[in-house]
């Protein structure tokens, strides 16, 4: 019954998102602030339906209701709770409808929020929200609906493929989502404008919390995708530069550049039509995302059941959105008056070198991951793109950002001295400069490139807590004691930047020992035979079975010395299909991960295991976390709540396209 | 960047520039579409079965009443010079359950014999499937173990292999048939050999 209620409440939702479409449209055009005030209530009734339909389906979960398709297909008695409920959106019906509903949550909020946006760039904004929503909600209801019954029921679910039950791939999802469907709204933001023909710097204010929280969600969600992969895949990799991880981090990159380019619009009111477009393309490639992992086109470990007939409805998707709005860009951004001048060494010119960076970045990893299936079209071989493609194109882009980044902060609006900035950071460059010269002590003969990233971390992180010394001190006059106040009363918005900036120094660091600095050892061992790692002894001193709520584990027991620590590696055996996944023993502490996992007994009593010393990891999530709490920060500077910003012009009236 | 890199472009820059991105777009997208319509399916695993004879496991009978199946009961001699497929199948396999209407029409219409390779699974779980849905396989080998599966190279459930009359694996299909599946891989071919028998 709840099922059909869930159907029939998605049914609804779609007809609402019609008239969302629809009506405040034609009204924003004709001027009709009746037919523009539809937008509001109409999003707000989409995000009941859908959140009902969305809580339906969460209730077979719960209830193990083996009568739905969706539920059979992914879900298991046995299974505990917290699996049952993220098992919701574990496929691919249940994550459609946890994006259209994250979309209608989102819409719902800038109906909420919005009371002080002009009501013709609010109504369109939602108009083209509904529009999106349409698309996603006809292709439910026609090729994925998550409630269809299975007749008869089966006694017991195929269960949740095991991999995924797990706390980090719980909440990945969700988190990402909330990062594209935030694009979605500064895409929406975007068109309307064009639609508008008028971007000005209170345009840039109303999108920049949007794009901020997109972003935030989209770091975290990328991070606890990447935390997982490390822990749960088993061998020891953060970053495999598969599609899927392709598919969210190149949204990342252009939000990241959409970011910064929004801050000149609204600071410069200029880059505006650059702006907009790094808004149509940010969303867009997360569409490109969805479209790459669930039609099939692309092989990766991440993609959904699929098949041709969704691949081409997707496609139809895509060309309407993002072939529409790149047309309307294409029309109406040429119109865009141009803003105020500046010199290349400026704070304008440091943002436009971070986005031409981030961008070309974006491109290689786009190249990058297409280039497989442009290469089968044009000769018919199969050929996958690896890590050594990305390590070699992504890094060297990546490597001038980090440096001039260090830079950017320190340059004022418009022209700058060069000279006096880098006077300022002398300080942080001996510190680089020591700091590589120490780990070049530590790593000699090992790993030259390492010094790079190492290098290339000390001096971004020492930048930015010069950056924040500075502003808290900015002439000598100003005394130890007051700059110690001043910090206190800095603008939120300034620490958060620091904090992101710092977050970014910290996960290079943490990046560049992950993956150059790591020793690792491959060996078949007896119980009490001991294997040196790093400077650390590994004794394998049991191995036995546990019983697990859902599947048999076998755990093995691994001594560290000198530290005196336990490890305890597990392979767990599911009961549902027989899966076994590996459950990697990691102890970490500031500076290192050991990380031991038990492979499969290699005859005469002998296990094979695989130990590895990972020196930084945890700089990883550190660092990541700070560019979350960054992003935050940033957000809740009382100038983003507060600062309601009043078009200087007249309210914006239906102007005719011409 | 038009605006700041040259302060009065051309308009004729100017459009080219805005025009660029869709240009792109549709060319991404015209090769998505290609992709989709004509290109291979990249979760077809190239088989190393593929153009070799059968592997030469023989499989115990599921039911009293079936035999099971080996390497004998493919080739010439065996079931009148028809190309076989061999459906490998569990019972607690949803897909399964999608593609089994497909393959017992394919089994009672077109009279192909079709083997089934029950791997992984309950001898009891499985008969009561076959109660419940239907039985439409000539032989059913079991594989509690799924050693079989390790020989035949399985690589999900369920997975369907094409045995040409000569007893050589020439096909082999990962995922569920679904209609449109069977009329693009498996038609095409089972016609081909009905054509070559005459």
């Amino acid at each position: 019954m709840m099922a059909e209620l869930g159907h029939y409440a998605l049914a609804l939702a779609l007809g609402v998102a019609l008239i969302q479409a629809i009506v405040p449209m034609v009204g924003a055009a004709r001027g009709d602030r009746r037919w523009m005030a539809v937008a509001p209530s109409a999003a707000l009734t989409q995000f009941g339906l859908l959140l009902f339909a969305f809580l339906a389906l969460m209730q077979a979960y719960v209830t193990s209701d083996f009568s739905v398709l969706n539920v059979a297909a992914n879900s298991h008695s046995l299974k505990p709770m917290l699996y049952k409920i993220s098992g919701v959106w574990g496929n691919h019906e249940g994550s459609l409808l946890l994006w259209v509903s994250v979309m209608a949550l989102f819409g719902s909020l800038v109906a909420v929020f919005g009371r002080n946006l002009p009501p013709g760039l609010k109504a369109r904004t939602l108009a083209i929200q509904g529009l999106i929503a349409s698309g996603f909600l006809l292709f439910m209801l026609f090729t994925s609906n998550p409630f269809d019954r299975l007749f008869p029921a089966p006694l017991e679910g195929n269960d949740l493929n095991p991999l995924l039950q797990d706390p980090g791939l719980a909440f990945h999802p969700p988190m990402l989502y909330v990062g594209y469907v935030g694009l979605s709204i500064v895409f929406s933001f975007a068109c309307a404008a064009l639609i508008e023909g008028k971007v000005d710097a209170a345009w840039a204010r109303w999108v920049r919390p949007w794009t901020l929280l997109a972003w935030a969600f989209l770091t975290a969600g990328i991070a606890l995708g990447s935390w997982w992969a490390y822990y749960e895949l088993g061998w020891g990799g953060f970053w495999y530069w598969d599609p899927v991880e392709n598919a969210s981090f190149m949204p990342w990159l252009v939000a990241t550049a959409l970011l910064h380019s929004a801050i000149v619009v609204e600071k410069r009111d200029t880059l505006k039509s650059w702006t907009i477009l790094l808004a149509i393309i940010g969303f867009s490639l997360s569409l490109i995302g969805t479209f790459l992992v669930r039609s099939g086109v692309l092989t990766s470990v991440h993609a959904f059941a699929s098949d041709p007939e969704r691949g081409v409805f997707i496609l139809l998707l895509l060309c309407v959105s993002i072939g529409g709005s790149f047309a309307l860009y294409a029309w109406r951004a040429p119109s865009l008056a141009g803003g105020g001048l500046f010199r290349p060494i400026s704070r304008e010119g440091a943002l436009v070198l971070n986005n031409l960076l981030l961008t070309t970045a974006s491109a290689t990893v786009l190249l990058g991951t297409l280039y497989p299936l442009l290469l089968e079209i044009v000769t018919g071989d199969k050929i996958s793109v690896g890590p050594p493609f990305f390590n070699a194109t992504f890094v060297p882009i990546m490597v001038p950002l980090f440096v001039a980044l260090g830079v950017g902060p320190f340059l004022p609006w418009k022209r700058a001295d060069l000279s006096p900035v880098l006077r300022l950071l002398t300080v942080a460059f001996v510190f680089a400069v020591a700091v590589t010269a120490a780990a070049a002590l530590v790593v000699w003969g090992k790993a030259a490139y390492a010094l790079i990233g190492i290098a290339v971390a000390a001096w971004l992180a020492a930048a930015t807590v010069t950056e924040i010394i500075r502003k808290a001190k900015p002439t000598a006059s100003v005394t130890w004691g007051q700059a110690v106040r001043r910090l206190g009363n800095l603008p939120r918005a300034a620490w958060g930047m620091s904090a992101a900036h710092l977050g970014v120094a910290v996960v290079v660091a943490g990046a560049t020992g992950a993956s150059l600095l790591t020793e690792e050892r491959i060996e078949a061992v007896r119980i009490g035979e001991t294997v040196p790692v790093a400077g650390f002894e590994f004794v394998l001193t049991d191995v036995h079975t546990a019983p697990g709520p859902n599947y048999e584990a076998t755990q093995g027991v691994f001594h560290v010395a000198p530290t005196g620590l336990t490890l305890v590696a597990e392979n767990r055996k599911f009961f549902s299909n027989g899966q076994v996944t590996t459950e990697a023993a990691i102890e970490s502490t500031l500076w290192y991960d050991l990380y031991a996992v038990l492979g499969d007994p290699a005859g005469d009593g002998r296990y094979t295991v695989r130990l590895y010393f990972k020196p930084l990891v945890p700089w990883l999530w550190i660092g990541s976390t700070l560019m979350v709490l960054g992003g935050f920060l940033s957000l809740s500077d009382r100038r983003l709540r507060v600062g309601a910003p009043r078009r200087s012009a007249a309210p914006a009236q239906a102007q005719p396209a011409e | 960047m038009t605006d700041t890199a040259s302060p009065k472009p051309t308009s004729g820059r100017r459009w080219l520039f805005a025009a660029l991105p869709l240009v792109l777009f549709a060319a991404l997208a015209g090769a998505f579409f290609y992709q989709l319509r004509y290109g291979t399916d990249p979760k077809l695993i190239p088989s190393a079965l593929i153009g070799d004879p059968v592997p030469q496991t023989v499989l115990e009978p599921l039911k009293s009443d079936k035999p099971g199946f080996g390497p004998d009961d493919f080739g010439p001699g065996s079931a009148n010079g028809q190309p076989i497929l061999v459906n490998v199948f569990a019972s607690w396999c949803v897909p399964c359950r999608v593609e089994h209407p497909i393959i017992s029409a394919l089994a009672r219409e077109r009279g192909i014999p079709v083997y089934g390779l029950n791997s992984k699974d309950k001898r009891e779980d499985a008969i009561r499937w076959l109660n419940e849905l239907g039985d439409p396989y000539t032989r059913i080998g079991y594989d509690p173990l799924g050693r079989a599966g390790i020989d035949w190279g399985v690589y999900g459930y369920p997975e369907t292999f094409l045995v040409s009359p000569k007893g050589e694996v020439v096909y082999k299909y990962v995922g569920p048939i679904t209609p449109q599946v069977l009329e693009r891989e498996f038609l095409p071919r089972l016609d081909a050999f009905a054509e070559g028998a005459q």
